[in-house]
């Protein structure tokens, strides 16, 4: 009802003639501008469709006249990048990993493109900068190695892991579960705590400790040596230093002793190519630990009773 | 069944309804019944949990049915709602009202907790109920189908009514769709915190779930429609061609993207029925357009009816109104796949989510364009009127956001502001901007006429909720605008040397001021809801405070000659 049109005062223009609930209609027609607007989104995108893959068809879409793809586009983008690198690549391929550091130039190269890929692959463990994770991932910014800290020993452990199921060559050692296996009792165990805490200064030599020596000798220095100065070839870390991966207090200790956690690394041959390992291995080198000797030992892999870092 | 009869017993002497009454009982104690099986029978303890609440919620209601007490007036009593006056049918909008208020407490407050969760993960407590990813549906399906859902349903009943001049279609019916969807809320919010989830985001809730909002929607349906048939209007006003087209899209999106196998028909997990790029594409279809007709075409048709009322105008435009609605609607339901840029869906499926993303800004634009206007020969009022100044807020937001989203579909814009905060930025321009603001407005419109009060407590607190919510928008939006595009540039940044500047964990760490500012913004908005609360207890309570007037919107019923008056006539 009410169908009747009137002029509104405020704005001069009609309504329309239709009531709701007391609200009524203006017949004012559509903006210029909106209508024009909207026209030309229309047109764009009529051209649009046209020069993009747009329409499905039956057995693939149209393709679009310009004939791109966003897998093409990713290729190209990709192409272009692997080019502008491929002088520092092709020239870090080239020269063999322990020359690298004779070459400033290059081997700063490396340790940048080392330094992108750690954050990509490895800082989720290691942390940002290397520094590690308490009680969980060793810290690659000191000198305390457990596998090397050389060049060559530093790409090994990358391109092959850390005890890697299934993959030969990656490093591999394994600590008895000393308390949990049933080899040492709760007694001895704090016997080799406190004669482990006694080498590494932080308590002063005791009765206990004695006896943890003997023990020590008997369970322990095949791996970690009679002194305690750990034996890279089987990644057993030096007990005499201040630096605990697991942690050095007592009971850290004894849990470590009791069960082990061999701590296990992806190996990343397999992922990365071998210019990246490389460059990681330079940049994992130039942390602050770097050693320059080669290992003394020829054979990195070893099999040991003791893989605790 | 002694209970039923007992209940049968009870009703009035002469009602002749008094079969029908025992069959209702009987049903409901059946479904209990039938509830406490599916419990017992359980597979897993969320689904025990479930079918006790379900159990729960048909015992209550075999109990009111049969008891001799009239629940309807004792909580018209506590909520001082006024007897009907014989016109519309208004307790299931007051329902509404108060159900809209409460869950908007509950869905902010979990947004500022996660907001601050992200700032401080510490605040997850270690604990499965408390982490981000179960309190985050939380928050989204509270605020966005709790609070903002139940606006939609109560406002629809109140404009269908008083457009069509008729009274609700199916009253029991439109009273089962209210208390059925706050069951829904239930089962999904607590499915949250316990773990339930289709993995879908805003269609989180597990088949069954599912399934009850089917038949709630339909009968919200039903409702619906029912009225316009009745109405004794000769057109449709343009608000209700919103709501209808948000309640038919709602259910088509809800039931194709929710199709699915249970693992057990006794347990809570399901497998959707499509896999790989097909589900992810059904999934932004849905997602996509719940944005388009829960979020816009439902809120504009509030829009359409409040905006016109408060400033007591005519609609600026009726054939922009037509063109934009066909507009928005064909359009908005292609948009989805822009969801979906640069990923496994084909190059071909992007486009045309582009294009047509990109073809539905001017339709977006005209309900702006249509809200705004509509305040031509009644501008002064921002200055004096809180409430018009919050719908024009919503409105500013609306096109705000509405262009922002066409120009984040571009696939060049897109392949930086994709899976950064930007999105979230965007999302709550939208969200707290233009659906929060005009809900605010439309729930002040209404509170004083619908418990006929003279005027709200106090619009001097309007205005502070106004702008309290004004700048934690601000505060929101544009540190999450600034924490986009950083995140955006600092993933793809490249050094000199060709390699990546940054790892992702130090993207993370150069949000956490960011994150403080956006958790600041959401604490002032909360605020600002808190003083509506406060607000619309004491209007309810009958109180006016004494204060500095400020425009108020006249109330004369009569000239909007109501069903009554035009039964009269």
């Amino acid at each position: 009802m009410a169908d009747r049109k009137r002029i509104d005062e405020a704005t001069g223009t009609s309504t329309v003639g239709h009531e709701w609930d007391g609200i009524e209609e203006l017949d004012t027609p559509m903006p210029r501008w909106w209508l024009w607007t909207f026209y030309a989104s229309i047109v764009w995108a009529a051209g649009y469709v046209v020069l993009y893959p747009a329409w499905p068809m039956l057995n693939s879409a149209t393709q679009g006249v310009l004939g791109w793809s966003s897998r093409g586009d990713l290729e190209r983008e990709m192409q272009a990048h692997a080019e502008r690198r491929a002088p520092i690549t092709n020239a870090i391929a080239a020269t063999a990993l322990t020359d690298l550091p004779a070459k400033p130039e290059l081997m700063q190269a490396a340790v940048q493109g080392g330094a992108a890929a750690f954050r990509v692959h490895c800082v989720q463990c290691h942390g940002a900068g290397g520094a590690g994770v308490k009680k969980l991932y060793p810290s690659l910014t000191d000198d305390d190695w457990l596998w090397g800290g050389d060049l060559a020993s530093i790409e090994y452990t990358i391109a092959h892991g850390i005890r890697n199921p299934d993959h030969k060559a990656t490093r591999v050692s394994q600590m008895p579960a000393f308390g949990r296996d049933g080899i040492l009792d709760a007694g001895q165990i704090a016997d080799v705590v406190s004669h482990v805490r006694v080498i590494s200064g932080q308590e002063k030599p005791s009765a206990a400790a004695a006896r943890g020596a003997v023990l020590f000798q008997a369970n322990c220095a095949v791996c970690h040596g009679a002194t305690g100065a750990g034996d890279r070839t089987v990644g057993a870390p030096k007990l005499t230093d201040a630096v605990w991966l697991y942690g050095g207090d007592r009971d850290s200790l004894t849990a470590t002793i009791a069960q082990p956690r061999n701590g296990v690394m992806p190996r990343w041959a397999h992922r990365l190519d071998p210019v990246t390992v490389k460059m990681l291995a330079t940049y994992v080198y130039s942390l602050g630990g770097g050693e320059k000797a080669a290992p003394p030992v020829a054979s990195n892999e070893g099999q040991g009773a003791d893989g605790q870092p | 069944m002694s209970e039923a009869k007992r209940g049968a017993r009870a009703a009035p002497s002469g009602d002749k309804h008094m079969d029908g009454l025992v069959i209702k009982a009987g049903g409901w104690l059946a479904l209990a019944l039938l509830a406490l099986v599916m419990a017992a029978l359980a597979v897993d303890a969320p689904f025990a949990v479930h079918m006790g609440i379900v159990a729960v919620a048909a015992l209550t209601v075999l109990w009111t049915t049969v008891s001799q007490a009239d629940y309807g007036a004792m909580a018209r009593g506590v909520l001082k709602m006024p007897a009907s006056d014989g016109t519309y049918d208004d307790d299931p909008i007051r329902w509404g009202v108060i159900a809209t208020l409460f869950w908007g407490i509950a869905g902010m407050a979990a947004g500022l907790f996660i907001a601050l969760q992200l700032a401080f993960p510490v605040l997850n407590f270690n604990l499965e109920y408390t982490t981000f990813g179960r309190i985050r549906p939380l928050h989204t399906s509270a605020v966005i189908f709790a609070f903002g859902g139940n606006a939609l349903i109560a406002t629809s009943y109140y404009v269908v009514q008083r457009t069509c001049r008729a009274r609700l279609a199916f009253p029991k019916l439109a009273r089962f769709v209210f208390w059925g969807y706050q069951l829904f809320i239930v089962l999904a919010a607590t499915g949250y915190l316990m773990g339930v989830t289709a993995a879908k985001e805003y269609a989180e809730p597990e088949w069954y779930v599912d399934l009850w909002l089917t038949i709630v929607w339909v009968a919200y349906l039903a409702v619906f429609v029912g009225t316009i048939v009745k109405r004794r209007e000769p057109h449709i006003y343009v608000a209700n061609w919103f709501y209808l087209s948000f309640i038919i899209t709602i259910a088509m999106l809800h039931i194709v993207n929710n199709l699915s196998m249970p693992a057990s028909i006794f347990g809570s997990k399901s497998y959707a029925a499509f896999a790989g790029v097909q589900d992810a594409l059904t999934q932004w279809w849905y997602g996509h357009n719940a944005v388009g007709f829960f979020l816009t075409a439902g809120f504009l048709a509030m829009m359409y009816y409040f905006v016109p009322k408060q400033a007591e105008r005519p609609v600026y435009s009726y054939r922009l109104s037509i063109i934009h609605f066909w507009s928005l609607i064909f359009l908005y339901i292609w948009a989805g796949p822009h969801h979906l840029h640069y990923t496994a869906l084909p190059d071909w499926a992007q486009t045309l989510g582009m294009v047509f993303s990109i073809m539905l800004w001017m339709p977006s634009w005209g309900g702006m364009i249509n809200g705004l206007m509509t305040l031509n020969g009644a501008w002064d009022k921002i200055r004096t009127d809180p409430i018009i100044r919050m719908m024009v807020m919503a409105l500013a937001f609306y096109g705000m956001s509405t262009f922002e989203g066409p120009m984040m579909s571009i696939k060049w814009v897109n392949s930086m502001s994709h899976y950064t905060d930007w999105t979230i930025g965007h999302v709550h321009s939208g969200a707290l901007g233009w659906n929060g603001m005009i809900t605010f407005a439309c729930v002040y419109y209404l509170v004083p006429r619908l418990w006929g009060r003279q005027r709200l407590y106090s619009l001097r607190m309007v205005n502070w909720h106004f702008w309290l919510a004004t700048v934690g928008i601000v505060f929101y939006a544009a540190s999450m605008w600034v924490a986009g595009i950083m995140q955006g540039l600092m993933w793809r940044e490249y050094g000199a040397d060709g390699y990546l500047v940054y790892s992702f964990a130090e993207s993370v760490a150069a949000m956490h001021p960011m994150y403080l500012i956006r958790a600041a913004g959401g604490a002032m908005y909360l605020a600002g809801f808190l003083i509506m609360i406060v607000n619309v207890w004491a209007t309810l309570a009958g109180r006016v405070r004494d204060e500095k007037p400020m425009t108020e919107t006249p109330y004369n019923a009569a000239a909007d000659r109501p069903l009554a008056l035009v039964r009269a006539a």
